[in-house]
């Protein structure tokens, strides 16, 4: 046993860090550390700098432009960009549908959506969830009726997540009404513009436009979009969630906020004290801490069986990690005290500057980072829903790994 | 013993309730809470007609002289509707006045509706301790006028009235030297910054640059009256958040007999089955530990009140985190919306949570007080 990165991780590590550092926007960097709402233009300058580097899509073949990293590069990646407080490169595109086109798409799907995905140039959504199909997936209801070169889709989907900036959507289709739930399901990908598809925003509780619904009222999608083979979409669809799910655990973001945490803490007095003395508070912190030690060590332990696709423990990757991130949320609204009630949508959208230390609005004593941290909170409990609630990952354990 | 609210408590509570039903609805709420002021006249004048503002003054004072008690099912209701009106503050400043003494005629005021109170308390560096003061009373005896920055004071835009908490001498955190003053929100030397808070209601940052008071109760012995002012307003709000719990409960209750996945309502499952029994049990400790609040606020025995009063806050604080972030969970992805109530339910009890001491505040307050070692 040796839970030691190897010389040349470390030395790899160095070289990630020497690129941010020389590459990472400052205004990005202080967006994502101070808890700021990202812009699209945000999300788009840095995947795009990240792709001239060739670094964009580490996880792909090297023959579509991923990078050759072992995963354990992989790992010490994602961990750099995020305490480095870099915007996410989003899953939805690199992640999600393109090892679904790399794995089960046509020469052309690849050679077309592919180098697209890697630079940024077409925006993904997702669109699996409906709004009688949550948590039981498979029985959504968005049809898709061959017709010549052509399906006709009818139906909605919904939570899309960032549609409303979307070039493309890839969706689950049924196409036999027949089969059993899973089986008449197919994998789609829609371009946006098409006509009789229809975006309309839901505002998440923090009074974010984070989630859409998607209306298709007789979209005509070619047939080429059709990934696979028709009817087989289930299939794809469960490769690309367990791709979805080891992202989630996000070790990396989790470390950073446990700075942030300690940061706001040392600087919040009680008592003419730095709160962290505060015992209580403070038995919360570390027990967070240790909560996440272990995390990361059970993702290091996943990872070190590289090469096997992610299975069912990117379930417990997934439970754990959020839990880590909702409390860490959590700890922070606490830590700032009544400082967190104000809350200030100006401010989260970069309409108003506040100067460190300064002008916030309800509390100018208050330092800036407080503000958005209530809205952070409550935008987080999105984690134990999204991607497959907790309650189906644990599911998932004891029926996958249990045998319950 | 008697755990029901009294047939006249009842009636007052019921008809708050019938109300908000009818003219406080959530779709009437949301255009209040986003309307410049944050709050709305015909819903002041009627809290007012239904007799809410002359319910916690003396009757000398054309009131109604209600307990703490009485104002049990009230606040339960407001929790329940998710009022954003600036009743609270009202009633917390109301207290301060009649705990103080010889301020009949704002009570007076405050019975008919006539006034609207808000108590600026808090500051940047104090979190949870009220004694942590860093504002100052100056001029003659100590106590004619103010200095220092109030942060976020509850309703701070919307009152006629402010009470001041400011130091006339001693330490920054001693209980000895604190003065509570009274200041006109119209007069010179204050600057008012009015905003949001994340519970959808109103707050303010309110400068005070030498701004002309007068004393309330004597000059550097306030803090008697503070603090026995601050536990009537966390019962208050224990009994609040009791309001707004159950109604969650029972709306998330109801999602899961109604929402379907898998071919069957999501309440077969055990999984959630046990969650709901959790929230449940949670309720009810809650409930029972603000009844004994509202009960033992009034007590004489300050060392009583102090006991109970934070042990109450601490419970209940548990379980409005619990039932709260539960009940988000259970409606999934409905859960995070803004078109949901039942978020909205959540944000208030978080910011439940942060008012007048977190559940550590009470808890460390509780283990500090005396005869917490010896029985
Ligand atoms: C912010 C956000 C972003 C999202 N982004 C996308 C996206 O981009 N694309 C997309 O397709 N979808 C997206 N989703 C949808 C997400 O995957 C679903 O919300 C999720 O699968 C849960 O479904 P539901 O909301 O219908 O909840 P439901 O399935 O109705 O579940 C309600 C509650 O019941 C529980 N439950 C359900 N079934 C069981 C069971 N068998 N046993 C125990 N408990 C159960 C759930 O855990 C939950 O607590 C997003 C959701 C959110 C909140």
């Amino acid at each position: 046993m040796d839970l030691n990165y190897s010389a040349e991780h470390e030395a790899f590590r160095l070289q990630v860090r020497a690129f941010l550092d020389a590459n990472l926007p400052p205004d990005l960097r202080r967006k994502v550390c101070g808890h700021l709402r990202l812009a699209k233009d945000d999300y788009v300058r840095w995947h795009r700098i990240v792709a001239a580097q060739g670094w964009a899509a580490p996880g792909w073949p090297v023959e579509h432009g991923g990078t050759g990293w072992n995963a354990v590069q992989r790992h010490i990646w994602d961990d750099e960009c995020a305490l480095a407080g870099a915007p996410q490169i989003l899953p939805f595109g690199v992640n999600m549908v393109a090892p679904v086109i790399m794995a089960f798409g046509t020469d052309e799907q690849k050679a077309r959506y592919l180098p697209r995905i890697l630079h940024c140039e077409d925006w993904w959504c997702q669109g699996y969830s409906e709004p009688g199909a949550g948590s039981d997936l498979a029985s959504l209801k968005t049809t898709a009726v061959r017709d010549g070169d052509e399906y006709v889709v009818n139906g909605q989907k919904t939570w899309t997540t960032l549609a409303q900036h979307a070039d493309m959507i890839f969706c689950l289709v049924r196409t036999d009404p027949a089969a059993r739930k899973q089986e008449g399901i197919s994998f789609l990908l829609i371009d946006m513009k098409s006509p009789g598809i229809t975006v309309r925003p839901i505002i998440m509780l923090d009074e974010e436009h984070e989630v859409n619904e998607v209306f298709f009222d007789n979209v005509r999608v070619p047939a080429a979009n059709l990934v696979g083979k028709e009817h087989q979409g289930w299939t794809y669809a469960k490769y690309l969630l367990g791709h979805e799910r080891t992202g989630i655990a996000a070790v990396g973001r989790s470390k950073r906020e446990l700075r942030f945490l300690k940061e706001l803490a040392m600087k919040q007095q009680q008592g003419g004290r730095p709160l962290l003395d505060d015992p209580q508070l403070a038995a919360k912190v570390a027990q967070v801490e240790i909560e996440l030690m272990a995390l990361e060590v059970t993702v290091l332990r996943t990872i070190a069986q590289e090469d096997k696709a992610p299975g069912p423990q990117a379930s417990m990757l997934k439970v754990k990690g959020t839990e880590v991130q909702q409390l860490l949320t959590e700890l922070m609204v606490e830590a700032a005290g009544p400082a967190a009630l104000p809350f200030d949508t100006d401010y989260l959208e970069g309409r108003r500057e506040h100067a460190a230390g300064g002008d916030n609005a309800l509390s100018p004593a208050l330092v800036a980072d407080t503000a958005p941290l209530a809205a952070y909170y409550f935008n987080y409990r999105k984690t134990s829903i999204y991607g497959g609630s907790n309650e189906i990952q644990k599911t998932i354990i004891a029926r996958m790994i249990l045998g319950l | 013993m008697d755990f029901e609210l009294k047939e006249e408590q009842r009636q007052v509570a019921d008809a708050l309730r019938r109300w908000i039903e009818r003219d406080y609805t959530f779709e009437d709420r949301k255009r209040i809470v986003h309307s410049p002021s944050g709050t709305s006249p015909e819903a002041w004048k009627t809290l007012v007609e239904l007799g809410m503002t002359a319910l916690p003054v003396p009757e000398a004072q054309g009131g109604f002289g209600g307990t703490a008690a009485d104002l049990f099912g009230v606040m339960q209701e407001l929790g329940r509707g998710l009022v954003v009106e600036p009743y609270f503050a009202t009633v917390l400043g109301a207290r301060f006045l009649t705990l103080a003494g010889g301020q009949e005629a704002l009570l007076e005021r405050v019975a008919a509706g006539e006034l609207k109170l808000a108590c600026a308390l808090g500051e940047a560096q104090s979190r949870h301790d009220l004694a942590d003061i860093a504002a100052k009373a100056t001029g003659p005896a100590d106590a004619a006028a103010v200095s220092g920055v109030k942060t976020v004071v509850e309703h701070g835009g919307q009152a006629d009235v402010f009470i001041v908490s400011a130091r006339s001498h001693g330490g920054q955190r001693e209980r000895d030297g604190i003065s509570l003053l009274l200041v006109e929100a119209d007069t010179s030397g204050l600057a008012i910054r009015d905003g949001r808070t994340i519970d959808g209601r109103r707050a303010a940052a309110i400068t005070f640059d030498h701004a002309p008071a007068t004393p309330l109760g004597m000059p550097g012995a306030g803090w008697p009256i503070l603090e026995a002012a601050a536990d009537y307003g966390t019962a208050l709000l224990c009994a609040e958040a009791v309001g707004a719990m159950d109604a969650l409960f029972a709306v998330t209750l109801d999602y899961l007999k109604t929402r379907k996945q898998f071919g069957v309502p999501i309440g077969n499952f055990q999984a959630l089955q046990h969650r709901m029994a959790d929230m449940f049990i949670h309720l009810e400790q809650a409930r029972s530990m603000a009844m004994l609040a509202a009960a033992k606020v009034d007590s004489p025995d300050d060392g009583e009140r102090r006991r109970v009063v934070s042990a109450a806050k601490a419970r209940v604080g548990e379980a409005a985190r619990f039932v709260g972030q539960q009940a988000v969970q259970l409606h999934g992805g409905m859960g995070v919306t803004d078109e949901l109530p039942a978020s909205h339910w959540f944000k208030r009890l978080t910011a439940i949570g942060l008012t007048l001491g977190d559940v550590d505040h009470h808890v460390r307050r509780f283990t500090e007080q005396p005869g917490f070692r010896t029985a």
